[in-house]
């Protein structure tokens, strides 16, 4: 048992060295049939020959088109010339025709400008273009306010700077449609085109040799603790020697491989193609011949992950009921809602949504994008908005009335699913101090706020787009715009708290650092479990011994035995009712309970901890 | 302003500490010569099985006692007079009082074999025990270890070293597991799980020597049936008793313990014990005059801060209860269920078909009083069975409310329908196990 063991940790090793060192094979290169099979697929057929072209000749300018690059740090480190040179020709030579020329712009200053005094008006505007009210009326609209009725130039030179600024904004604008920005997706659609070698030639074989080996290695590993963890119960041993759960070397090398794949994979993902090429095979299973995103990427890790380590909680828990079900549970809503029916319902021409995801975790529910994205897609689409609200505004409270938070927290969301599946060996992670409670309130009710502010910008903005299509600034409140809310939003929640250091810090906070500090459905629901529902951790009379096991293996860094301990059930707005307390108390004293709060029964300490009878009844007289 | 002086921070003397707080404005001071702050001594176990690590064993954060202003003094006690008042401690520090708390703990028993101080030979109650134990288990490979006397601190030990992979023989004097508590049927349940552990099991099996290698430190033992086994640690957890060593012969009246009054004064005014090292001259109805458990430790120190902030308060323990868990089987009991049935009892008892899980209930014959009830594997709601107990309920009473009282998590298979059908089978009633009620459960209505 102990050999299998040790080869599956062996076979794992491999497969994850294969895995980083895929990172760093094949070579780029980018051809105008790459160009092609990139951007000459749009509906519109000119538009993608524009674009095609155009990227063509800006590489060729470049010297980049049919040039081996041999890795994709010096291949991408181009993209960024090549994408603005591309943007840039677009716009000059759409210029001639519908902007306006450095010929047009001399005609223009010849009449503006007498005897080095400005007197640029509209009416130079209409002699200049007599025969074209198309440009009049662009130049009219974009530079009235330099009319010398409205401003007076004293210096030549600062009309023309003025002037020449402008320009470049009306003549870029007329590319616009034509543009590929250059931004992370851009990007990573350029290097995946470019990229060749090794894994694009034999896909299949790296994916067996990467999430293959390290399936079939972490099963090896994890399937014979059945016997070697010595018969269903707690089984702890060793949490604390050992260097991966104790924020030992281990722990501190899979903190950093964390950390690196969540930036890359939200900030740099044109770095990570060939991950995506691995799991192209998959992707084609649902489309073929597709193509597969980052996000594709991660949600296949993510779901392969939770289930493999899944598997690891059937085993450690099998004594325990209710962590069987809950992670049955956790494990159906990944695999159906997150990922499955997110990768089947585009192919019905419905938004890819996942229908258990609620606001304010799902922030980008009422972005202008996804909005129109549902009302697009014709009653089904509006009827998944529609759900989409009902379940935050009604199922959500309503179910943190009954049960608690846990039916989402520990039940349902993904990520908690993936904290108590692949977070579960460092669940004893998390802070337990008063200070960090305090900092924790802190910090989840303002990310609250922010997620709610945020949501009424967008919500506004969604509005106007689906109401007043024709209203211009249809983003901006109170003098700001939704897209910089939504984006710094994005950045800072989304992307760095949620991803990079929700998850990359699971072997230094703990399985639930996000959940805890940053998520504001937790802070949502939280309210109501606190303040309004039956759900409460009941302590068992006298019987605690203060041992702090609770405590210790609480993810939420709830410090259970101070309650215990004085005979208090365990009512806090953190809890997510995953169960371990009352899993790994060797005295029987917790269970999570939805009862009526009869007396005050729900939370109340009581005046003297059963058992004291003298006490009790001298406190009575 | 009044100095109380509590000697000992363990469960009760830090009860007494905080429940004086409290009360009262009056100055505190606990004086220990263990640790530098109170931890729970029942979690040392985990501790070295890797579960956790000690500063988790803290219940309270290192702040807790200044701001309570509780001061906190290490040193070790070695001397007292009553008469002036004054502690003197190792080292030459002294320290006066005004009533002092004597919660002084246990220590483990020796009954003078040959042999039990040599090197990798102990018992385990002190953090100093703890830290022996680890450094007797690593500077050199444990092949084998035996531990002698079958209770709850030897099937610890025994989980502990189990958690390492040490082999362990575990001597038990009697022919049953915890034989002065445990029915019958309960310890075979104990027994075989703790066999099925990898655990040698010896039954009527007592220590009779422990042989030293030439360094001094244990190499092998000698049993009673002349058996030589050969090992290199020895665990002795044979009970404990009070740790007064350092008090007998003074004016402070001890037995086997410190004597006290049901207020928990000794024969020295101003003075006071309790937690392990209390022995009750009148014990209350039906308990021993020792009481050595974590529970009565607390109690005991909320009584006597009532008393010595002048609520004069006589230590009144409700309903015996207790728990415990050998390896993976948890164990409660509530009520008494004695390890022989006494005159005029009656019991039930009821096995789940896997051996490891059962309930035994034990009644009055004649007025079918409810009495006790132990449980393996299946956790009991305290309120419920004390309600019970106060109640004087029948056995029939308790049969028909029994889902009220179960406590297992969620999910968890619940027994109770085929439990109340065996008792209606043995005892010839009829009785439908009622569906559980909340209201029944809060105490409302």
């Amino acid at each position: 048992m102990k050999n299998i063991r040790n080869i599956g940790l062996v076979v794992f090793l491999i497969g994850f060295a294969v895995f980083i060192a895929s990172l760093f094979v094949g070579t780029y290169k980018i051809s105008e049939d790459k160009l092609k099979s990139l951007y000459d697929t749009t509906e519109k057929i000119d538009k993608g020959d524009t674009i095609t072209a155009s990227l063509k000749k800006a590489a060729i300018e470049l010297e980049i088109l049919d040039k081996e690059f041999s890795s994709q740090f010096s291949f991408s480190s181009h993209l960024a010339d090549l994408l603005n040179k591309s943007n840039a020709a677009i716009s000059d030579g759409l210029a001639d025709k519908d902007g306006i020329t450095a010929i047009e712009v001399e005609g223009i200053y010849d009449l503006a400008i007498v005897g080095g005094k400005v007197i640029y008006s509209k009416d130079v505007v209409l002699a200049v273009f007599s025969d074209n009210p198309k440009k009049q009326k662009l130049l009219i609209d974009n530079t009235s306010w330099m009319f010398n009725e409205s401003k007076l130039y004293e210096k030549v030179d600062d009309f023309k700077k003025d002037f020449e600024n402008k320009l470049k904004r009306i003549n870029g604008k007329l590319g616009e449609k034509y543009f590929v920005w250059d931004n992370k997706y851009s990007r990573f659609d350029l290097v995946k085109a470019a990229s060749n070698g090794p894994i694009t030639d034999n896909k299949g074989l790296f994916l067996f040799l990467t999430f293959g080996l390290c399936i079939f290695g972490a099963l090896m590993y994890i399937l014979p603790g059945a016997i070697l963890m010595g018969g269903p119960g707690i089984k702890n041993n060793g949490v604390y020697h050992d260097a991966a759960t104790s924020r030992g070397w281990i722990g501190i090398l899979a903190f950093v491989f964390l950390l690196f794949f969540y930036i890359l994979l939200y900030f740099y993902p044109w770095l990570i193609v060939n991950w995506t090429s691995i799991v192209d095979p998959f992707k084609g299973l649902f489309i073929e011949g597709a193509s597969a995103s980052q996000w594709f990427l991660y949600g296949t890790l993510y779901t392969v992950s939770m289930s493999v380590m899944g598997i690891r909680m059937f085993i450690k828990y099998r004594h325990n009921r209710y962590q069987i079900v809950r992670t049955a549970s956790v494990l159906f809503f990944q695999i159906i809602f997150a990922f499955l029916l997110v990768e089947i319902l585009p192919l019905f021409d419905l938004p890819a949504m996942d229908l258990k995801n609620a606001w304010p975790l799902d922030y980008d529910m009422f972005f202008d994008w996804n909005v129109t994205g549902h009302f697009d897609s014709g009653t089904v689409g509006i009827f998944m908005f529609v759900w989409g609200v009902v379940l935050s505004a009604i199922v959500i409270p309503v179910m943190v009335y009954f049960y608690g938070k846990r039916w989402y927290c520990s039940w349902v969301c993904g990520c908690g699913g993936l904290a108590e599946t692949l977070g579960d060996p460092y669940r004893q992670l998390s802070d337990k101090r008063l200070i960090t409670w305090k900092i924790e309130r802190w910090m989840i009710y303002s990310v609250f706020l922010l997620a709610i502010i945020m949501t009424i910008f967008a919500g506004y903005h969604s509005y106007n787009e689906v109401n007043y299509p024709e209203m211009s600034s249809k983003d901006v409140l109170f003098g700001m715009s939704a897209y910089n809310i939504r984006e710094w939003y994005g950045f800072l929640i989304g992307s760095i708290f949620a991803g990079v250091i929700g998850t990359g810090f699971y072997p230094i906070l703990g399985n639930r650092a996000w959940c805890r500090f940053g998520c504001p459905l937790a802070a949502y629901m939280g309210i109501v479990q606190r303040f309004k529902s039956r759900f409460r951790i009941t302590t068992n009379g006298g019987q605690c011994i203060s041992c702090g096991n609770c405590s210790t293996y609480c993810e939420q860094g709830i410090d259970v035995r101070a309650y215990a301990q004085k005979g208090q059930n365990i009512v806090r707005s953190s809890c997510v009712g995953c169960g371990v307390c009352s899993a790994v108390c060797p005295r029987g004293v917790l269970n999570l309970e939805n009862a009526p709060n009869t007396n005050g029964s729900r939370m109340e300490a009581p005046e003297v901890i059963l058992g004291n009878e003298g006490l009790k009844e001298f406190l009575n007289k | 302003m009044e100095h109380v002086v509590i000697i000992g921070n363990g469960i009760s003397g830090v009860t007494a500490a905080r429940h004086i707080r409290k009360l009262s404005n009056k100055r505190i001071t606990i004086v220990s010569a263990e640790t530098d702050y109170f931890f729970s001594r029942t979690a040392l176990m985990y501790v070295y099985m890797g579960h956790m690590k000690f500063e988790h064993t803290q219940p309270y954060e290192n702040w807790f006692w200044e701001k309570n202003r509780i001061e906190l003094k290490k040193g070790l006690v070695e001397t007292i007079d009553y008469s002036s008042k004054t502690l003197s401690l190792s080292g030459g520090d002294q320290v006066t009082y005004d009533k002092l708390i004597l919660a002084v703990g246990s220590k483990t028993n020796k009954f003078g074999w040959p042999g039990q101080n040599l090197k990798g030979v102990q018992g385990l109650y002190s953090k100093q025990d703890l830290d022996l134990m680890e450094e007797n288990t690593s500077v050199l490979k444990v092949e084998r270890a035996v531990i002698v006397g079958g209770g709850l601190i030897g099937v610890e030990m025994a989980e502990m070293l189990h958690s390492r992979n040490i082999p362990v023989s575990f001597f038990v004097r009697e022919d049953q597991f915890w034989g002065n508590v445990l029915p019958v049927k309960e310890a075979e349940i104990i027994g075989k799980h703790l066999e099925s552990r990898g655990i040698d099991l010896r039954f009527t099996t007592e220590l009779k020597e422990i042989i030293s290698d030439e360094s001094g430190r244990v190499k092998a033992v000698v049993s009673s049936n002349g058996e030589e086994l050969a090992c290199q640690f020895v665990g002795l957890t044979p009970g404990v008793s009070p740790n007064i060593d350092f008090l007998k012969e003074t004016d402070l009246e001890t037995e086997e313990g410190i004597v006290v009054n049901q207020f928990l004064e000794t024969n020295q005014p101003d003075v006071y014990s309790i937690g392990d090292c209390a022995q009750f001259s009148k014990p209350a109805a039906g308990r021993n005059n020792l009481e050595q458990v974590w529970y009565t430790g607390r109690i005991m120190g909320e009584t006597v801060a009532q008393t010595i902030c002048r609520n004069k308060l006589a230590y009144k323990p409700g309903h015996w209860f207790n728990s415990a868990k050998f390896f993976d089987i948890e164990y409660q009991t509530y009520g008494w269920v004695h390890s022989k049935l006494q005159d005029g009892e009656a019991n039930f008892y009821w096995e789940h078909k896997d051996g490891e899980m059962c309930m035994h209930f034990v009644f009055d014959k004649a007025s079918r009083k409810f009495l006790g009830l132990n449980t393996l594997g299946i956790r009991i709601r305290h309120e419920v069975m004390n309600r019970h107990l106060d109640a004087d309920s029948t056995i029939d009473k308790v049969m028909e409310q029994l889902k009220d009282a179960n406590f297992d998590p969620e999910f968890y298979r619940v027994y109770e329908d085929e439990i109340v059908a065996k008792f209606n089978v043995e005892q010839g009633t009829n009785i439908s196990a009622k569906k559980r009620s909340w209201k029944r459960i809060l105490g409302v209505g």
